[in-house]
């Protein structure tokens, strides 16, 4: 098979493995009496046709960003972590101790503080698979399955039994301190005057920014990162060259446990602001297909969650005006896993003809 | 706990491991043939809101059974594309067909009945009733094993005896017949195959069938056996369970039956927490019974009951050489 052109494969592969997945999803919309352009019509309008949509967009994709980072340093190391949902929960349990544990003056002193926690307890979640992983040779992707369910009992135990106020009925720690209270676009000064006070998008996005710069220094910029990409590249060749299996294993799933971890800060800190049960809400997986249509790049990863924040936003949206049951962000997201992460030979399959025509005029 | 109880609780196991049993032994097929499939429970969800649905709307659970079956299949089928013909990631190939069937049975079942994801209550020939063993009453007078054969080994759905049959057709299959051998070649070293002049992507694709079948029959029976009706997401992680079994049973049909029996048990006893409170003397809260098959799953991935040693060319595709 011929070697499409970089741009091609960076660019057009994905294009054409979200068009191939939007048009599978169109065609069940039209299978459960559905009107596929009335569809894309209020997903446009509702996630993006407004400030408050938005605001909504820029929310999901935040959380999108750091789970989609986590995935993909795991993957750098050929390392497959399907735990980020796990591991954003207990995240959550992180952020909610900090938050908690003091009665913070301003949130500027509050967020560096629940960054820590969220990724420590994050990367303290995927350090049990990494290190069986590691040294037992346990396979990583149902360790890590499995450590979400763990999670989600445990989350619940603690919600129920240990964090629970005492005369509260819902499974859920107590309201955070109003000194750890996130502001929101509404209230920072320059975008207030855009974004109304009662989006959730907040501060935490600039940190995902910056986590995606981080990230890019980390794998390209530094020897961790060489050592990373060497280690995913080919084991044996690494080995050859000195790098220890254990050790990149183990820093590369902490790594991302940690990110993932950090998506906390936004949902429960930045949205929620106290701990409730499944607070990831299934951003941990959506990870997967933010990293895979992103090709692990961190700027591939900054686009495809939005674009995902936009499908989420809209799918709500669709959800609340149409019959369309809010789960067709299910099935769109396992589409986009599958055309771009199992079947992209087939995609270039497809574009490779094109590409030979042109050459040999 | 008494014998009564055991009886009960073993009765649970029975049927709470028969999915687990069908999605471990098609996952046998799968891995025994070089094709990774964590996508073992996407299969099973599709197959038992596809038997529910069918069933409702038939009244007849047979015709369910089928159209569970067919909706697996073609799962299997996309996954068979992906990683044989497309040589795709077998792993995120498996993750994104359990999204794809979680969104999708969920999509379907609503827009057909408008009850929130599920399929209306089965009732009658829509379900797979009891089947009485012969002699069940008439044995039940013998002291010990007449009463563990009509409470627990009698009175179960179809189902659970095809899958308790499947076992030793398994075994005969891989280890008495032409075609056992050739697909445990075929995961082991699929150059010999090829050499020997047989088709590696037919005996893939075969062996990838067959899971699709068994997915089937372990999703309708969650559907229409289990349950009397498809919720969504009603398999709660069993086809990841059913691998860890698969892992534990070291990709062996007999000892696939001992392991998701004993997962199976595992759930009985988290269904029964006053039993297991009065057996060890104080309360065990239900989120850790919840918990304990995800985590003897770890600690059975762990290798620390025994070295597992997967089919060596698993997860890779096979390129001809040419």
């Amino acid at each position: 098979m011929d070697k499409l052109p970089r741009w091609a494969d960076l660019v057009l592969v994905p294009l054409i493995s979200l068009a191939l997945a939007a048009a599978i999803s169109a065609l069940v919309i039209l299978a459960i009496g559905g009107d596929p352009v009335e569809a894309v019509t209020i997903m446009v309008n509702g996630a993006l046709g407004s400030p408050y949509g938005w605001g909504y967009t820029l929310y999901y994709a935040t959380s999108f960003i750091f789970t989609g980072l986590g995935v993909a340093v795991a993957y750098h190391a050929g390392q497959f972590n399907i735990g980020g949902e796990g591991q954003a929960q207990l995240g959550g349990l992180g952020v909610a101790l900090v938050c908690l544990a003091a009665p913070w003056p301003h949130w500027s002193l509050a967020l560096p503080a629940a960054i820590l926690g969220a990724g420590v307890f994050g990367a303290a979640w995927a350090a049990v698979p990494a290190w069986l992983a590691a040294k037992r040779g346990s396979h990583i992707v149902i360790t890590t399955i499995m450590f979400n369910y763990i999670a989600a009992a445990l989350i619940v135990y603690l919600l129920v039994e240990v964090l629970r106020p005492a005369g509260q009925m819902d499974p859920a720690t107590a309201r955070f301190p109003a000194g750890a209270s996130l502001p929101t676009f509404g209230e920072i000064p320059g975008l207030s005057a855009i974004f109304s006070k009662n989006v959730p998008a907040n501060v935490t996005f600039f940190v995902a920014v910056f986590a995606c710069w981080a990230v890019w220094l980390l794998l390209w910029r530094s020897r961790l990162g060489y050592e990373i990409r060497a280690f995913g590249k080919s084991e044996p060749a690494a080995r050859y060259a000195g790098i220890s299996p254990t050790k990149m294993i183990m820093v590369s799933m902490l790594i991302s446990g940690g990110l993932s971890g950090m998506m906390a800060i936004n949902n429960v800190m930045g949205e929620a602001e106290r701990l409730l049960q499944n607070s990831a809400e299934g951003a941990g997986f959506i990870g997967i297909a933010v990293a895979l249509m992103g090709r692990n790049h961190p700027v591939g990863i900054f686009l495809a969650a939005i674009l995902f924040g936009f499908l989420y936003q809209g799918g709500a949206e669709l959800g609340l005006w149409t019959t369309i049951p809010i789960e067709l962000r299910l099935l769109l997201q396992g589409l986009v896993i599958l055309f771009t992460g199992a079947l992209d030979t087939m995609v270039r399959m497809m574009l490779a003809p094109f590409f030979r025509v042109r050459r040999a005029a | 706990m008494d014998y009564a109880t055991l009886l009960q609780i073993l009765d649970s196991t029975l049927r709470l491991g028969t999915p687990l049993l069908l999605a471990c032994l098609a996952g046998l097929y799968s891995e025994r043939s070089g094709i990774f499939d964590i996508g073992l429970e996407g299969k099973m969800l599709m197959a038992g809101m596809a038997s529910g649905a069918v069933a409702a709307l038939s009244g007849s659970v047979w015709a369910g059974l089928l159209a569970g079956i067919g909706a697996s299949m073609a799962l299997a089928l996309i996954h068979g594309l992906a990683s044989i013909t497309f040589r795709g990631n077998q792993l995120i190939s498996g993750v994104a067909l359990n999204f794809v069937a979680s969104g999708a049975t969920v999509l379907i079942a609503q827009s057909l009945f408008q009850q929130g994801g599920r399929t209306p209550s089965l009732t009658g020939a829509a379900r797979f009733n009891p089947i009485e063993l012969p002699f069940a009453e008439t044995l039940r007078a013998i002291p010990g094993l007449g009463p563990f054969y009509a409470e627990v080994l009698s009175g179960h759905s179809a189902l659970v005896y095809v899958a308790l049959a499947a076992v030793p057709g398994t075994w005969w299959l891989l280890y008495r017949t032409r075609f056992g051998l050739r697909l445990r070649a075929v995961g082991e070293n699929p150059e010999s195959v090829d050499t020997a002049g047989v088709s590696v992507l037919r005996l893939r694709y075969t062996a990838v069938l067959i899971t699709g079948v068994l997915c089937g029959l372990a999703g309708a029976y969650m559907a229409t056996g289990l349950q009397a009706g498809f919720g969504r997401e009603m398999t709660a992680g069993r086809g990841y369970i059913a691998l860890a079994a698969l892992i534990f049973a070291k990709w062996r049909p007999w000892s696939a039956l001992w392991a998701t029996m004993l997962f199976g048990f595992l759930q009985a006893l988290a269904l029964r927490p006053d039993v297991l409170e009065r057996t060890v003397g104080f309360p065990v809260p239900v989120s850790a019974l919840d918990a304990l098959p995800y985590i003897l799953t770890v600690i059975v991935l762990a290798g620390f009951v025994g070295r597992a040693i997967p089919p060596r060319a698993g997860g890779q595709p096979y390129v001809k050489e040419r």
